[in-house]
């Protein structure tokens, strides 16, 4: 027994390949223009510091287990790219500790430190190098390194005649192509051109089925954050406000951006105060058939009058994906503060036995450009409701169901595809 | 077993990074130049025929012995190795500070890289003093065993200089400024153009106690104590020699542990805080 008790709590540990524990961070930044023994002098006379202190991250805690694709969400200056610095071990923590299994590779503010006066060659070695890879490594990975970021042609030119691009480019390569457990990138996914962003897409896609790289990512792309992450934390003014659910922490993140006033609880994420109530209500049971259909009632409130309208969704918690969304203006409710409410009904006869989540947003126009709308109030995780369809008749697997897509042979070179009638 | 292993793993990395970084140095060190690592010996050959036009031609400094060209060439080739070691050891972390605020790697290595580059050199021009001192028939004596030791004293002597100064200008740029003045004092400190007895020609008896001062420096000891064992054991005064008998000999000796020590110590103290103030 004593024996197995450190092998179980070994495996355990080896499950989670970053460990944020408590961790808190503050920098001291000078108050006064100039730095230097004048000001220093000038400041000690009158008593005053020089400096203030800015907390920038406070009690940060989570954890990303192996094969997770993790998002850090939030606006400008909330502690994003210290928070990867910090995991990064470039900067220490002010008191927490940070666990990290495995090889890590970042990819901070565009770039890996190249030397303008080396080739891209030798830029890729000694990039590699300060990665912690031999020359042999590198050597394995090179080709793939110069083909993917399709610098071929350019690797003997010295890295000042690349264009700006290209540097990115060859940079973000070396990121990827090294073979690190751990990737940490920041604010990457505005790389090169089209061409190349679609090559990176594919990529994300497919490091997100490897069970055994990891990937942190930051990002002010909801899209992507919605498309790759199977987890996310947001955070604001250094510390976690919304953590776990990447579709919560997405739809959240839009409402900061907003102009809207929060209502400042953890408990009530997506709620304002022009909204302080958003809930779904349920009239059909939690499991139903795929010939059933589900119909529930979208109970909103407000405190002002103004053109209020509701959009809904349904996510497919399963797979990830967003099965429907209506547009923004689908639903106009009244103009008036008060209770109001939509009572709707979902088809399910298109799909096979699923996990759905239904959700409801507030919208309203946009008094810069009222062509647009903006966000106001989201259904949470709390709010929103989780159904089921289950039915022995219909399969697990994929979303849509046999009977609502009926595919038809028209041709074949085997007689046995063409259907009898 | 972990931590040996993990040790093991630290010390690979670092010596990778090390092998990188003291390779890309000295190809960017005579980059663009048409003689490119010619310039490695023809700078101090050039630096040796001009002091030496001035200081034995023409000011007429000399020992009296036939040996002192050579004893001058090899003074200059050690002090352009700790002027350059130091210089570039204390510009090492400042002019590095875009890789370190991307990447976490060992940072001694970058000053590590630097001596090592200034080693490099160091090599080069030994061995033209080397050939030199053959073509002028100099008498080799036994007491070159101990040049390994003296040459292991002066990397370390660099080696903490550089950390110590490393360290001070990422807080203070003002050191760099500071330390080309002090460079400059120690230059003359230290017998390197002219030789020691000069003090006690110029100075009298007065001159006999500046003398074995002077040589409680550790360049001048080192200096002079390299100049003994490979060229001219019986006309260079040593810091053994001088204070002989007295524990004093041994503070050159001291003085560089105590700088390597207080250098290593700073240096890692202050390097996690490195990509913060950069």
């Amino acid at each position: 027994m004593a024996e197995q008790l450190p092998m179980n709590s070994a495996n355990a540990g080896s499950d989670v390949v970053l460990k944020v524990d408590h961790v808190a961070k503050s920098f001291r930044l000078p108050t006064e223009q100039a730095s230097g023994l004048k000001q220093a002098i000038i400041n000690w006379t009158k008593g005053i510091k020089g400096y203030k202190t800015q907390q920038v991250l406070r009690d940060i805690n989570f954890e990303v287990h192996r094969g997770d694709f993790f998002g850090i969400v939030g606006r400008n200056g909330s502690g994003k790219s210290t928070l990867l610095k910090l995991i990064s071990k470039i900067y220490v923590p002010d008191s927490g500790s940070i666990t990290v299994n495995g090889k890590l590779v970042p990819f901070i503010e565009l770039g890996v430190g190249f030397n303008p006066e080396l080739t891209g060659r030798e830029n890729v070695y000694l990039n590699g190098a300060l990665l912690g890879f031999t020359h042999e490594e590198i050597d394995a990975m090179y080709d793939d390194i110069v083909e993917f970021a399709e610098l071929e042609d350019f690797m003997d030119q010295k890295l000042k005649n690349y264009s700006s691009g290209m540097q990115v480019r060859l940079a973000f390569s070396v990121a990827i192509k090294a073979q690190g457990d751990v990737l940490v990138l920041d604010e990457v996914l505005a790389v090169g051109d089209e061409a190349f962003q679609r090559k990176c897409d594919n990529f994300f896609t497919q490091i997100k089925k490897d069970p055994t790289k990891t990937v942190i990512l930051v990002t002010h792309d909801m899209g992507a954050v919605k498309k790759y992450c199977n987890k996310a934390i947001l955070i604001k003014d250094g510390e976690i406000i919304v953590s776990g659910d990447k579709e919560e922490v997405a739809n959240q993140y839009t409402l900061e951006n907003t102009k809207v006033n929060l209502v400042q609880s953890g408990e009530r994420q997506g709620l304002s105060e022009q909204v302080p109530y958003i809930k779904i209500i349920p009239h059909s049971p939690m499991i139903v058939t795929p010939e059933d259909s589900f119909e529930f009632t979208v109970e909103f409130e407000t405190t002002k009058v103004d053109d209020y309208y509701l959009s809904v969704s349904l996510t497919d918690t399963r797979h990830g994906v967003i099965v429907y969304e209506t547009s923004d203006r689908a639903y106009p409710m009244e103009s008036k503060s008060g209770k109001q409410s939509l009572t709707l009904r979902l088809p399910l006869n298109l799909f096979n036995n699923c996990d759905f989540r239904v959700r409801a947003a507030v919208h309203v126009p946009d008094p810069d450009n009222p062509e647009r709308t903006i966000m106001i109030a989201f259904t949470n995780d709390e709010n929103a409701y989780v159904f089921y369809t289950r039915d022995p008749q219909y399969g697990d697997g994929p979303l849509i169901n046999d009977v609502s897509f009926p595919i038809v042979t028209v041709t074949s070179s085997n007689a046995e595809n063409i259907d009898a009638d | 077993m972990k931590t040996t292993r993990k040790t093991a793993d630290k010390l690979r990395y670092s010596r990778v990074i090390l092998k990188e970084l003291v390779k890309t140095d000295f190809q960017l060190r005579y980059q663009g130049s048409f003689l490119g690592v010619a310039w490695s010996v023809l700078k101090p050959l050039m630096l040796f025929c001009v002091m030496y036009v001035v200081f034995v031609r023409f000011l007429k400094f000399s020992d009296g012995t036939p040996t002192f060209p050579m004893v001058l060439l090899l003074g200059i080739g050690l002090w352009n190795f700790f002027s350059e070691a130091t210089t570039m050891g204390l510009n090492g972390i400042t002019g590095r500070g875009d890789v370190l605020r991307k990447v976490d790697f060992p940072k001694y290595i970058i000053v590590v890289s630097a001596t090592v580059g200034s080693l490099i050199s160091l090599a080069i021009n030994m061995g033209v003093v080397l050939v030199f001192c053959i073509f002028t028939h100099v008498q080799f004596t036994w007491n070159v065993l101990w040049l390994p030791l003296n040459f292991l004293q002066l990397y370390i002597l660099a080696l903490g200089m550089a950390l110590l100064l490393a360290t001070m200008n990422v807080f203070f740029r003002d050191i760099q400024h500071i330390w080309e003045v002090v460079m400059q004092a120690l230059f003359y400190a230290t017998p390197i153009i002219y030789p020691l007895s000069l003090v006690v020609t110029q100075l009298g008896p007065k001159g006999v106690i500046i003398q074995k001062l002077m040589l409680l420096n550790p360049t001048a000891q080192i200096i002079q104590d390299i100049r003994h064992n490979l060229i001219a054991p019986d006309t260079t005064p040593t810091v053994w020699t001088m204070w002989n008998g007295s524990p004093l000999q041994f503070i050159p000796l001291l003085l560089t542990l105590l700088i390597l020590w207080l250098g290593a110590y700073v240096f890692h103290k202050h390097s996690a805080k490195f990509a913060e103030v950069l």
